[in-house]
């Protein structure tokens, strides 16, 4: 087996390449030796990325070729022109752009809260110690396990009964989609900030505190700014996640005008898959590509982030 | 704000009372005005529960307000401060909606079966109107007060009354005629011209004005917005035995215990109400012809899906990881760029586009690699499955290959060379040394990943919609589906009518196998005794 050959072992083995002379066999040779050291890694490069690759290329020429059904997007950029994101934006049922403005406020304004919650709560689980804590910590993780969909029926009814009482917070309502949200923010955020705040020294607070700052403070002041690298992650992380989350919002937001791009675009190809192609492509780039460009800018601190979690638990 | 002195000096230096500084009466009043708000609204909605008449609700409001001014306005007590907003969130949304699915799986909650018995017996008399034979024709004008339409009303003796649809006819004897002595006008109202009349058919038609609150005195319905006549329910109900009698037919319609009212020969009227029917739903999805098979198979498909999932993600990450975990090679950064692009796109849009390259008729990948062949990707039950899992695959190996790669780079590299030097070649050093090492930190990932494709909803119904479908029910559940898609179905498909109670009670189902397997496999890797 080769896949897994230690690097180091081959290396040493290598001849220098200038120290002989006979040219053509040793080509084959360094060749044949080059292949099992890392050639081989290459076209598994090459392979896995074509895999990777090649239906985010297929998207992407689907959505620059006006033809607009299926068949015509197979010959990849036969015809590039802006038509399908004309389309898009001039279809008055299908309100693209709001359906992009509505993913964008309730991403950014659950994410903000998200990170907000799960900083206080983990401030408290890392700078206090109190009767119950670890009983807490353990129920968060314990929770976490249970994702909010099992319960979709019972957040529904239960939507559908703050209508009754709050019509501006039940069902149809992006505020209270954005409520039901932040159910979710405690649980693995809490634990992933919790291992970071507990990196930052104690004697940092303990000092502010002699100064005179107040708790408040030294959350605000001293806390937060020298977390901000886990903040980022849990807060990208959260908008990443509700950018695509379908369930719940396609109970909730019933109005075409109030939907999320998740609901909004399937229904765009629930119905007819073949015939509105072009401009769900063209929709499916747009949508596709702040997430995208997001989460390669911060992919350092996100991978940082998952084993930092993992390893600390 | 000076943040770190030096020990020695803030050793001894005084410590200021809190409250003293500008930032303290700053906070108070920031506390103080949130409080406020909050307070505010609570008040609100008190109020409106109060003139609701919901009384549980109200007495669990007003506790839950009295409890969080109690953690913000008393001394001491600080974690609680912090905690209390997350914690709300999390108890109403999280913790008890999930005891709420608990409940409603042992209720008939669903269509037909959405409220009290009071509200089905209104219901059902409402409903149930049939014009009655041979009555007097009323002659009647449309008007309109607030954008609600109501009937005035000239019957066949001359009085003038009106009303409109819940609120009984009253003597209008006001209104204004015409030649004929048909009331046309009345003060506060406006009446609807004959285009108006054509162009609000529909509404007119729903125009129901009872004869007095008593449901079975009749009612006053219009079809062309000039003539009325009397309805009355087909069916009377007695309140003393709690029965619905057919007038024409005499059948008796009885409480069956089971929220509804049904027949002496079987025959069950429409609307219900919602009881409680114990461990119903448990029995009917283990024992109903149309869900136990398609059940079987749900869950067996669930299990496979999720094992395959996190095994073949991990087996090609780890395999990835191992590849590119070479300092000097080539190319490594774009590799890695590109490889990762399948993780950040939206996974809702990856199922839809997948399920565009994977049509069988105009899709890229038989048109384009199998030549224009018909295979069946989506529609065939084994093949779906696959499409399904090589989906997922695409979906999930980024993550694996980035969580191995960290991993792998923070494996000390004494071990390595220690193997090397006992003389073991790199498979072995890989499986014995490496891959143990590896696992003790990655395995709470793979828990984590299990729990998450058991529940992985976008990829399933974005892909395939659980199709094929089954051949053995009716409900629309399908090949690959899985358990949360099926309860999706169940509970807000269009196949079959609505069944909130089934899908709770299989919502408590997955909880529980959840539930089971994280316990189990979370005792195996021991990683909640790190918590101290």
């Amino acid at each position: 087996m080769t896949a897994f050959t230690e690097p180091r072992a081959t290396a040493v083995a290598e001849p220098h390449p200038q120290s002989t002379g006979k040219i053509p066999e040793r080509r084959q040779r360094t060749f044949s030796q080059w292949f099992r050291h890392k050639g081989w890694r290459h076209v598994v490069g090459v392979v896995t990325t074509l895999f990777a690759v090649f239906p985010l290329i297929y998207v992407l020429s689907a959505a620059l070729n006006s033809n607009g059904t299926m068949v015509g997007s197979n010959a990849l950029f036969s015809q590039i022109d802006g038509g399908n994101f004309e389309a898009l934006f001039t279809n008055p049922s299908r309100p693209f752009g709001r359906w992009f403005i509505n993913t964008m406020v309730i991403g950014v304004v659950t994410s903000a809260a998200t990170v907000f919650l799960g900083a206080l709560a983990a401030y408290a689980f890392s700078r206090m110690r109190f009767t119950g804590r670890r009983i807490s910590l353990l129920t968060l993780l314990i929770l976490q396990m249970f994702p909010q969909l099992l319960a979709v029926v019972a957040i529904f009814l239960m939507l559908n009964a703050i209508t009754d009482i709050v019509p501006w917070l039940g069902l149809g309502s992006q505020l209270g989609l954005i409520m039901v949200y932040l159910g979710g923010a405690l649980g693995v955020n809490t634990y992933l900030m919790y291992g970071f705040f507990n990196t930052v020294p104690k004697s940092l607070d303990e000092a502010a505190r002699i100064d005179g700052a107040s708790h408040v403070q030294v959350f605000f002041t001293i806390i937060l700014p020298l977390v901000t690298p886990i903040l980022a992650v849990v807060g990208l992380l959260a908008f990443i996640g509700l950018s695509s989350e379908f369930v719940i919002a396609s109970v909730v937001l019933t109005d075409p005008d109030s939907q999320t791009l998740a609901v909004g675009l399937y229904s765009y190809v629930a119905q007819q898959r073949s015939e509105n192609w072009g401009v769900f492509a063209a929709g499916a780039v747009l949508a596709a590509v702040p997430v995208m460009a997001l989460f390669l800018f911060l992919q350092k601190y996100i991978t940082n982030g998952l084993v930092a979690g993992s390893v600390k638990g | 704000m000076s943040t770190l002195a030096p020990p020695d000096r803030s050793t001894t230096r005084p410590r200021k009372k809190p409250g003293s500084t500008a930032d303290s009466t700053f906070g108070l009043l920031v506390k103080i005005t949130l409080l406020g708000l909050v307070d505010a609204f609570a008040v609100y909605v008190m109020i409106t529960l109060f003139f609701q008449e919901k009384w549980l609700i109200l007495i669990v409001a007003a506790s839950v307000t009295l409890l969080i001014n109690w953690i913000y306005l008393r001394k001491g007590g600080l974690p609680a401060k912090y905690l209390a907003p997350g914690i709300f969130f999390l108890v109403l949304f999280q913790v008890f909606v999930m005891l709420y699915s608990g409940y409603v799986a042992f209720t008939n909650y669903g269509d037909g079966h959405n409220s009290t018995k009071a509200d089905a017996v209104s219901a059902i008399q409402l409903s149930a109107q049939q014009r009655v034979p041979d009555s007097p024709a009323y002659r009647v004008s449309i008007l309109e007060r607030n954008g609600e339409l109501h009937l005035l009303a000239t019957d066949p003796d001359g009085d003038v009354s009106v009303g409109t649809t819940g609120s009984p006819l009253e003597d209008a004897s006001e209104a204004v005629t015409d030649s004929t002595g048909r009331a046309v006008e009345l003060e506060g109202y406006r009446t609807l011209g004959f285009a108006e009349i054509l162009t609000n058919q529909a509404d007119i038609l729903a125009v129901t004005v009872p004869f007095s609150d008593d449901p079975e005195d009749g009612s006053l319905k219009t079809s062309d917005g000039s003539s009325a006549y009397v309805y009355r329910p087909s069916l009377s109900f007695d309140e003393a035995t709690s029965t619905f009698t057919n007038l024409e037919t005499g059948a008796t319609y009885t409480d069956s215990g089971e929220g509804s009212f049904t027949s002496a020969d079987g025959e069950q009227l429409s609307t219900g109400w919602k009881v409680n029917v114990g461990f119903d739903n448990f029995a009917k999805a283990f024992s109903d012809q149309n869900i136990r098979g398609p059940l079987l198979q749900v869950v067996l498909w669930t299990f496979t899906f999720a094992i395959v999932s996190v095994l073949s993600t991990f087996a090609l990450g780890l395999f990835l990881a191992n590849a590119f975990n070479l300092p000097d090679l080539r190319g490594k950064r774009v590799y890695r760029i590109l490889m990762i692009l399948p993780y950040a796109f939206p996974a809702f849009l990856a199922g839809l586009v997948w399920s565009g390259l994977l049509n069988p008729e105009f899709g890229f990948v038989n048109n384009t690699f199998f030549g224009g062949a018909d295979i069946p990707w989506l529609t065939d039950p084994l093949l779906a499955k696959v499409s399904v899992l090589v989906v997922n695959l695409w979906l999930g190996f980024p993550y694996m290959f980035l969580v191995c790669t960290g991993a792998l780079q923070s494996l000390p590299e004494e071990v390595n060379e220690a193997a090397r030097m006992d003389g073991a070649t790199a498979w072995r050093t890989f499986t014995a040394i490496k891959l143990p090492l590896l696992l003790v930190s990655v395995a709470p990932l793979l828990i984590a990943s299990f729990a998450f494709n058991f529940n992985n909803f976008n990829v399933i119904y974005m892909l395939t919609d659980g199709g094929p479908r089954f051949g053995n029910t009716t409900a629309n559940i399908g090949h690959t589906d899985i358990l949360i898609t099926m309860v999706y179905e169940i509970a807000f498909g269009t196949g079959v009518g609505r069944d909130y109670g089934l899908a709770s009670a299989l919502s408590i189902i997955i909880f529980i196998i959840v539930a089971v397997v994280s316990a189990i496999s979370f005792r195996q890797t021991k990683a909640l005794e790190d918590i101290n």
